[in-house]
């Protein structure tokens, strides 16, 4: 059974849908993510899930229980939010304190669970300072420590990162998985940012207005994206659009690209994916499309001209036109490449995926 | 964990923010209140207006509009009240743009004072005026003795003496609103219309003053109903000058109480028309914040040799302006009764008049009313302002909460007078509401009216301060498992308490003055001090009634102070 299971969750606000349909579960000790751009109704979602938003359609189950009506302060969920939201009258212990004290714990417990909350996020001896005297770093901290402090049977994290620079953010991550792991949490984390979750997350939920895409691992979203909307927004994608010429029935499709007309081979799965004659999308990621060095005899490989080069630190990005289809190819090594030359790329078959729009 | 148990109540209510039980009590609370305070009294009185020997009708109307006084009282506030407008909006205007853009010496010392006449009562500041600039006052005696002259130069009387006392107590709103408004334009703005190539006027006209458009408006919408409600002026020195005001004390003390209601009417609809109408202009010309992040504008350095001396020069002369009223009453409060009679300033002083209040037991209970009933309705204020600020800050329907925020302007809109006869009226008999206890000869009536006019400044301190507290402040300490209750006394409370208290302090100290409604309802068991220095004033008790004055104004001071330091705690 898993631990949190939304059911057809939906919400509207004045007549927009915010959240429509969600279905996901969250299993026990799981990293969850649910990840999509500003405004695609990930944070609603999330509200709901915290009892901070009630859904118009649909239930919310905890360890098999229906509590789509529970408030929020009897779910016992911590969360941790984007601006932290930590009490500005009260100082680093009370706001630690604060979920303890709310459940009245005696005062012995109270100042043992603070102490171990502030040590787990590495803040020992805070205890006595004000909250805005604290970096934005440390504020996160405390409001992670505030959030465990209660033994949360859930956590909630609405992107909690998002207000620190990049270095802090890359480390602070780091932490906080190891952190989660350790406690042995079960956490749903929401997040825009694609390299955050793939960092984080076992699993992920893209969302895109309002609705799930796809769920899965990450390296499976990134590699094997079922939609167009998901794979334009995991990453640079090269997207193909081609039409299918075999049959149906063969284990090996033949598809011909619009622009330029190449023909590219890929096994697919399951026939009926593509009618015959429709036009579809082939994508495939910019650092797996390769440079065939003389060697034509590969499956795929189509000739074309070097457009641009952009060096951006480890990589460099090519810019490619293979008889009118525009490609890129990311190179760690653009030594021996110039623009204006002729190139043979190969285009992997089982690096292709093939979307549905 | 906390999450288990209690799931049973599965029924499906539209969950509220707070929970049940205590969102009633909230609405039954505030809707108590405005329907004895606001909605019944005020209908009570239009209703009386349209009845006639018994009857339905509109002659009350045909008579009072019939009377040429009455039709001249009508255009003489209206008049006074545009005109008021107009020279505040002069003065404070370039006074803002000079004191908020710009620094220089003398500055501080000008924006220090620049609010004082808001703080002053309007008794006390027409008392001040009298000693100051009437005709046997300090500064006519002082030209007198200049030239030479046989008779008072001028006559503290009629339009310019009110004109003049207007502008001067009531120009702080466009000061005030102006300054603030000019704070809150993105510099940024400014600069970019300079980078375009618009010049400093093209500026001040294309960008600037578009943007402080809705400061006006509110500037002149407070000064305009201020005037439209004056009567201590009008009263004291207003001559000639009849405004409606002055209008329906008089009636009442004829026991006209036809005409006064009617009267009443008549204001109370110019009144709330002003209201509507400025605040849909207003609507019209709101500007959302496109900038995410403004830059701050920081005050301009005048360094120039002439413009600095002049600006110096203004600083220093309207900081006396403002500190000389204030002076003169405190002059006069030492002067010894009767010894001043053609002199420029008294002769000999004595404390003798401060003794006379302390130790006359009439006077210490005229304190101990004005102290104990502003306390009663400032308390009462705070503890109702609560219940209403939580119902218009959380989600909700719109519409309820527009009328909710229209029903308790209603009372601050409405004259002082207004509020004062309505409730007269309503509570003066049995009524529906109160069966057969009458408000009207009990102590209890000028708290209550106090409460009614000076509630909406609280409930605005107090909403203020609740729209700043972060919504995910509540939600974060819901997520921690507190319950409403906890929620209110932990996070809420603390967070609101310094602006709600500063609220509350202000008006306390506005109740303290209160002379307007007073007059029309106070009894002996609850003579308050305004009462006190108008008798005093009567009897020709100047140094007695100037002590008074100081009194009140020092017990104001001392408590705006304390309502300062809140305010600087919060921030």
């Amino acid at each position: 059974m898993p631990l949190l299971s939304l059911k057809n969750l939906s919400k509207r606000f004045d007549n927009t849908a915010a959240v429509a349909d969600v279905s996901l579960e969250v299993e026990r000790g799981e990293f969850f993510g649910l990840l999509g751009p500003s405004g695609c109704g990930k944070t609603t979602t999330l509200r709901m899930i915290a009892g901070l938003e009630q859904p118009d359609t649909g239930s919310i189950l905890f360890e098999g229980r229906d509590i789509t009506n529970l408030p929020a302060e009897r779910r016992g969920f911590g969360m941790v939010f984007q601006n932290y939201a930590l009490f500005p009258h009260l100082n680093v212990f009370e706001n630690v304190a604060f979920g303890l004290r709310a459940r009245h714990k005696p005062k012995g417990e109270i100042i043992e669970r603070v102490k171990s909350a502030l040590e787990l996020v590495q803040l020992p001896g805070y205890e006595k300072r004000r909250v805005d005297e604290l970096s934005g770093g440390q504020q996160q901290r405390v409001a992670i420590a505030r959030a465990i402090a209660i033994e949360p049977a859930l956590l909630l994290f609405d992107e909690p990162l998002s207000n620190l620079d990049v270095t802090l953010r890359e480390e602070t991550r780091g932490e906080l998985r190891e952190l989660v792991t350790r406690l042995g949490l079960t956490a749903v984390y929401v997040t825009h940012d694609q390299e955050e979750a793939f960092a984080l997350c076992d699993r992920i939920s893209v969302m895109v207005g309002g609705r799930i895409l796809q769920t899965g691992r990450p390296r499976d979203l990134y590699e094997h994206p079922s939609q167009l909307s998901v794979g334009k927004f995991l990453g640079r994608n090269n997207l193909i659009r081609v039409m299918r010429l075999t049959s149906a029935k063969s284990e090996v499709a033949e598809f011909k690209t619009l622009a330029g007309g190449h023909t590219i081979r890929l096994p697919v799965e399951g026939n009926n994916l593509v009618p015959l004659n429709q036009p579809c999308i082939l994508a495939i990621r910019p650092e797996h499309v390769l440079f065939a060095n003389g060697n034509a005899q590969l499956e795929n490989a189509l000739p074309a001209v070097v457009r641009e080069i952009n060096f951006a630190g480890a990589t460099s990005s090519i810019k490619l036109d293979a008889n009118g289809l525009l490609l890129e190819a990311l190179a760690l090594e653009a030594e021996g490449i110039k623009v204006g030359e002729q190139q043979t790329v190969v285009l992997p078959p089982e690096r292709i995926s093939l979307l549905r729009e | 964990m906390a999450a288990s148990g209690r799931v049973a109540n599965a029924v499906r209510w539209p969950r509220l923010p707070l929970s049940a039980s205590p969102r009633l009590f909230l609405i039954f609370t505030t809707a108590v209140v405005l329907l004895y305070g606001v909605i019944y009294p005020n209908i009570h009185v239009v209703l009386a207006s349209l009845q006639h020997n018994g009857n339905w009708s509109l002659a009350n109307y045909g008579q009072t509009l019939s009377q040429d006084i009455v039709l001249e009282s009508i255009l003489a506030s209206v008049g006074v009240s545009l005109l008021t407008v107009l020279f505040c909006a002069a003065v404070g205007i370039p006074l803002a743009f000079l004191f908020e853009r710009y620094t220089f010496p003398a500055r501080r010392i000008f924006a220090t004072f620049a609010a004082l006449p808001l703080v002053l009562p309007p008794l006390v500041g027409t008392v001040a005026f009298i000693f100051l600039c009437g005709e046997s006052g300090i500064l006519a005696r002082l030209a007198q003795s200049v030239f030479q002259l046989q008779q008072s130069p001028w006559s503290l009387r009629g339009w310019p003496a009110l004109l003049l006392f207007h502008t001067y107590t009531m120009y702080p709103f466009f000061y005030v609103l102006t300054g603030a408004g000019l704070s809150r334009i993105d510099a940024a703005l400014a600069e970019a219309g300079r980078s375009l190539g618009a010049s400093r006027g093209r500026v001040l006209r294309r960008i600037v003053l578009p943007q402080l458009t809705p400061s006006l408006i509110a500037a002149a919408l407070l000064t305009f109903m201020t005037s439209m409600a004056s009567f201590s002026a009008p009263l004291l020195f207003g001559g000639g000058v009849r405004v409606l005001t002055l209008e329906i004390y008089t009636a009442r003390q004829r026991g006209d109480a036809a005409l006064a209601i009617t009267e009443t009417v008549i204001l109370a609809a110019i009144s709330l028309s002003a209201l509507f109408f400025f605040q849909r202009y207003e609507g019209t010309r709101k500007f959302a914040a496109a900038a995410m992040k403004g830059s701050i504008r920081k005050r301009k350095a005048i360094t120039r040799g002439g413009s600095r001396w002049l600006a110096i020069a203004c600083g220093i002369v309207f900081s006396l302006l403002l500190i000389l009223p204030v002076a003169t009453l405190v002059l006069v409060s030492f002067a010894r009764e009767g010894n001043w009679t053609t002199q420029t300033v008294p002769t000999s002083y004595t404390v003798a008049n401060y003794i006379k209040i302390f130790s006359d037991g009439r006077a210490r209970e005229v304190f101990f009313n004005s102290l104990s009933m502003s306390a009663i309705a400032a308390l009462a204020a705070l503890g109702w302002s609560f219940c209403v600020a939580s119902l218009l800050t959380r989600k909700g329907s719109r519409k309820w909460r527009r009328l909710l925020s229209w029903l308790i302007l209603v009372p601050w809109a409405l004259p002082g007078t207004v509020v004062a006869v309505s409730l007269a009226e309503a509570y003066g008999q049995r009524s529906p509401l109160l069966g057969s206890f009458i408000l009207v000869g009990t102590f209890w009536i000028l708290p209550v009216v106090y409460f009614l006019r000076f509630m909406p400044l609280v409930v605005r301190a107090v909403q203020a301060s609740m729209e700043q507290i972060d919504a995910a402040l509540e939600e974060a300490a819901a997520g921690l498992g507190a319950r409403w209750w906890q929620r209110f006394t932990q996070v809420t409370l603390p967070l609101v308490w310094p602006g709600a208290i500063a609220g509350t302090l202000l008006a306390f100290v506005i109740a303290l003055g209160e002379y307007v409604a007073s007059v029309l309802v106070f009894v002996p068991k609850n003579r308050p001090i305004s009462i006190a220095i108008a008798s005093e004033l009567r009897d020709f008790n100047l140094g007695t009634a100037a002590a008074y004055g100081v009194l009140l104004m020092l017990m104001i001071a001392l408590i705006m102070t304390l309502a300062a330091r809140l305010e600087r705690v919060r921030g």
